[in-house]
């Protein structure tokens, strides 16, 4: 219907023009009329990347819906957009969240309303623009400046440590971040080129790539956030008010993913593939170790925070562990690559379904008790049925319930992992285990037993708003659990065209 | 020689400027108590006059005045930029004076003279000329600082600046007594061609270096010569600190650039290194201890010191792109400290100074929109995108880069991250805490539309700096 329009462009610009009106419309009086402007505006978007879906060709792995202007003439930086499989799904993944984000902020906000919501708005059209941008700079300018919306919210809306939280959380991104830029001038100055897509096929040496290597990890680790540096995500997460951490769970871990795929692979596939045991070590420990952490939590939100980077770690995993299938010499016709990063981006999609299903859960429980201790509640089924039924459902998910989208992700990265060596698998499969434990433990503690005290004895069940919110997730969820080939068709043509790029070496 | 071969006509000016001045400090006798406006209005239609006349006139290099006086594009677009600033900075300081009873027509005066100064350096083509017009300006900024006679901290801060300006002035005399001697000339650019010949004076020509540097440093304000930047800043009436943190600044920028770039720049691999490490040096102290300050005027002071430590960057590179990006860096710093300092004036009221950080507690609250403009200023002195401070710190960085120096920077980024700290700590103060002030925020309307622009041009060239970085480009490509 829109395949002419810049479609690119309007998913970025509109929830960034759509905030600064909501912002200019301000706080005064009633706040009904900003949340209606809000919504529509980000409903407008949504349907507007929708576009993206319908008009995308799956059999081509080139960049579609390509919009190219010239910026900074004397940098050679121009305003590049464009989208293959690997960043529309992220896209619209972004774009749906922030309904839901918008949606869930309808009660539990009540200061400042016009600012929070603005920031939700003008953040959401900066990381359309970081999944959208084929410009180096560009997508730095992205990346950089949705920290700044994040930080505001952290801050005037989080909870007693906020100040520390957002501090940490921008601080270790931007320490991540510019180090990430000076490797991106280097190369320009090598090429002469920002284009990510002439980075791509751009000559390095080893040595300049493990240097560039570097750069990005420390840049897209922090992001993912990958074991050792993953401290500020549970802080920024137990801080954060729930639409806050609705998106850094759902939205701006995935981006971390997206950059391995989108620059540490195909800008350095010979470092990548050097140093795979770095990464696939590092994922193992996330999956594993952060596990028995989340086991240890008392704070609903804290848990679900050490469940992403644990379910975190199986995304860098599939795409890591793609060089050690083709080393395999027991696996001679080197399958199983594919599977690995598909894997990958599958999960990133289911659990940016599932961990904002949690937290928007967590935020529902707050909302009510303004305590996320799980020792606070107990027998919360027996006041709150419809609600607990929802929070089974997206415990089981996110335990990796077959059927749900939880397990297709999993699934795939355990079963390419096999290919590499047996003990990838085995280690990356106890979190079937692990993540039972720890989420059904939490469910059983928070929802089961006798009603624990009389605050949970006066909970009222979700209204119809919650319930909206809760079934579109699980739908979501089920639908990918059940049905994911829309999804892989997607990414099916350009995961080849990686795999092909990176097996090739730039020496 | 007949006056036509002096070709003073490029000099226009300036010598429309120097004549305005006069009539100011003239007719400002005249003027009664309460009609003090009038010598505002005056130096304010000078400043466009002069402007008008600098935009007008023509882009090719053009030296007059028996070789003492050059006008090229650096020197348009500098002056430029001069005048703009120098015209907010009146703007911004207009109810700050009259609210501490130092409304007066010889504020204008020497900051005219000041400027002058300022224009004089810019287009100096002679190391005597430049010299002259260092201390026009520095002798204008010392009375200025000292304006409000009776404050003490006022009466130090000027004391400390004339002291430690009148050593560096020693420095840089002496240092070009030496250039003098052994080059036999005081013209610019027969000394860049004594140098290009010399090859057995090497020793005396960095002797020379070595003390034009120093002094260079002291004007700057950078490391080890930054003493007197803090409690200058802290001790001069706001209104002379936005004055002193911003035009002089690309006064100091066209001093670098004519005396090391084009005077010394058979020099470069003797002045390179000694610039890497001012600049390391700079941007350390600066933003660490920035970090500790509880007074914004200081903590926007030991900023500069570490802005100064990047546009050192793009000098010591020795490469067109370079001089333009510290350019770009330069205007642009200027630009943002001008907001920075104007955001305090704005927020100062008779008898309250407003220069303590916890003063801007919970300002979201008070005034969304200030604020919000303070966060642009902030967040473009740390260089966060999509903010104009980001471009500057990524030209520079390239320039850097692009002679094979990654290690500066990387100590560059290094140190900009710990400089991101103490401006989140002005934003989380703004935004996160509660406000302890309930005074309505007041101050004019001209001020408060000059304020804004001030801001929005920060956000608007993030967003677009294609235009000032050719302008930049042009300047020496």
């Amino acid at each position: 219907m829109f395949a002419d329009w810049p479609l690119l462009s309007l998913t970025v610009w509109l929830p960034i023009l759509g905030g600064i009106a909501v912002l200019l419309s301000g706080d005064k009086g009633d706040a009904s009329g900003v949340r209606r402007l809000a919504l529509i505006i980000s409903i407008a978007t949504f349907v507007l990347s929708l576009g993206l879906y319908t008009g995308f060709d799956i059999t081509t792995s080139d960049m579609q819906f390509v919009e190219k202007a010239t910026w900074i003439s004397s940098f050679n930086i121009n305003y590049h957009f464009g989208v293959d499989g690997l960043s529309m799904p992220l896209i619209i993944l972004t774009t749906f969240t922030t309904i839901l984000v918008i949606l869930a902020a309808w009660e539990s906000i009540q200061k400042n309303v016009a600012q929070y919501l603005a920031a939700f708005l003008i953040m959401e059209g900066l990381m359309v623009g970081v999944f959208a941008a084929l410009d180096a700079i560009f997508f730095y300018v992205f990346w950089e400046g949705m920290l700044v919306p994040m930080f505001i919210l952290i801050g005037v809306w989080g909870g007693e440590r906020r100040v520390y939280a957002t501090i940490k959380f921008f601080i270790y991104t931007f320490i991540g971040s510019v180090f990430m830029l000076v490797a991106l001038i280097y190369m320009y100055m090598k090429g002469g080129s920002f284009a990510i897509l002439d980075l791509h096929v751009l000559k390095l040496g080893l040595d300049e790539q493990l240097l560039i290597f570097f750069a990005f990890l420390m840049a897209f680790a922090v992001k993912v956030p990958m074991w050792p540096v993953h401290t500020w995500l549970p802080d920024a997460h137990v801080e954060a008010p729930t639409g806050g951490s609705v998106i850094l769970a759902a939205i701006m871990l995935k981006i971390g993913g997206y950059g391995f795929l989108r620059f540490t692979l195909p800008i350095t596939p010979d470092a990548s593939s050097t140093l795979d045991w770095l990464i696939i070590l590092m994922s193992l420990v996330a999956v594993v170790y952060i596990g028995f952490v989340a086991l240890a939590q008392k704070d609903m939100k804290k848990l679900v925070a050490y469940s992403s980077i644990a379910h975190m770690g199986f995304v860098t995993l599939g795409m890591f562990v793609v060089f050690q299938i083709w080393d395999n010499p027991a696996n001679t016709d080197h399958s199983g690559a594919a599977l690995a990063v598909e894997g990958a981006m599958i999960q990133m999609i289911s659990h940016g379904f599932i961990s904002g299903a949690m937290f928007l859960m967590i935020g529902v429980l707050y909302d009510r008790m303004h305590t996320r201790e799980i020792g606070a509640y107990g027998g919360v089924v027996h006041t709150m049925p419809v609600f607990a039924a929802f929070a089974v459902f997206f415990a089981m998910s996110n335990a990796g319930l077959p059927g749900t989208s939880g397990f297709v992700g999993e699934f795939m990265v355990i079963i390419a992992s096999f290919k590499a060596n047996f003990w990838y698998a085995f280690l990356g499969a106890t979190t079937l285990i692990l993540g039972a434990a720890y989420t059904l433990w939490m469910v059983k503690r928070v929802f089961y037993g006798e009603i624990a005290n009389d605050n949970v004895r006066q909970l009222k069940d979700i209204n119809a708003r919650e319930f909206a919110i809760m079934s579109i997730l699980a739908i979501a969820v089920l639908a990918l659990g059940l049905w994911p080939a829309p999804v892989i068709d997607v990414l099916h043509a350009s995961v080849e065209n990686l795999l092909l790029h990176i097996s090739v070496s730039k020496l | 020689m007949t006056l036509d071969a002096l070709n003073y006509a490029i000099a226009w000016p300036e010598i429309v400027l120097m004549a305005m001045a006069c009539v100011v400090l003239v007719v400002d006798v005249f003027v009664e108590e309460k009609n003090r406006n009038f010598s505002y209005l005056l130096a304010q239609l000078t400043l466009l006059a002069v402007f008008a006349l600098v935009a007008t006139t023509g882009e090719e290099t053009v030296i007059a005045y028996n070789d003492m006086f050059v006008h090229d594009s650096m020197a348009q677009t500098l002056k430029m930029f001069i005048l703009a600033i120098t015209f907010v900075v009146f703007v911004y300081s207009r109810d700050y004076l009259k609210e501490r009873a130092i409304f007066k027509g010889e504020f204008y005066v020497l900051a005219l003279f000041a400027v002058l100064g300022m224009m004089l350096m810019v287009s100096a083509a002679n190391i005597l000329m430049l010299y002259l017009g260092l201390e026009l300006m520095s002798l204008c900024l010392y009375a200025l600082v000292a304006f409000q006679r009776d404050n003490g901290n006022a009466s130090e801060a000027a004391m400390k600046y004339f002291v430690l300006g009148a050593i560096a002035s020693g420095m840089l005399l002496y240092g070009m007594s030496i250039l003098y001697g052994l080059s036999g000339s005081l013209n610019i650019a027969e000394i860049a061609t004594a140098i290009a010949n010399s090859n057995d004076n090497r020793i005396g020509m960095s002797f020379a270096l070595v003390f034009i540097l120093v002094a260079l440093a002291f004007k700057l304000g950078a490391v080890p010569f930054h003493m007197w930047v803090p409690d200058v800043y802290q001790g001069s009436p706001t209104a002379v600190t936005v004055f002193l943190g911003t035009a002089p600044k690309l006064a100091g920028f066209a001093m670098i650039m004519r005396l090391l770039v084009e005077g010394m720049g058979g020099l470069v691999n003797d002045w390179q290194m000694m610039l890497a490490i001012l600049a390391v040096l700079s941007m350390a102290t600066g933003n660490i201890i920035a970090i500790a300050q509880t007074n914004i005027k200081r903590m926007l002071a030991y900023s500069t010191v570490s802005h100064v430590g990047f546009i050192l960057l793009g000098i010591l590179s020795g490469t067109a792109e370079g001089y333009s990006a510290a350019m770009f860096y330069t205007i642009t710093y200027a630009l943002m400290s001008l907001g920075g300092f104007g955001m305090v004036i704005m927020m100062a009221r008779a008898g309250f100074e407003a220069d303590q950080l916890d003063d801007y507690k919970g300002l979201n609250q008070r005034s969304p929109w200030f604020a919000f403009l303070m966060m642009i200023l902030m967040l473009s002195m740390a260089g966060v995108p999509p903010t104009v401070g980001f471009w500057a710190k990524l030209a520079v960085l390239q320039a850097v880069i692009n002679i094979d120096m990654v290690w500066l920077a990387l100590v560059a980024v290094f140190f900009s991250i710990i400089g991101v700290y103490y401006y989140l700590r002005m934003i989380k103060l703004m935004y996160f805490d509660e406000a302890e002030d309930q005074h309505p925020i007041q101050c004019g309307r001209d001020m408060q539309i000059t304020l804004s622009g001030n801001g929005l041009l920060i956000l608007a060239l993030g967003l677009y700096p294609a235009g000032l970085m050719a302008l930049c480009l042009a300047t020496f490509g």
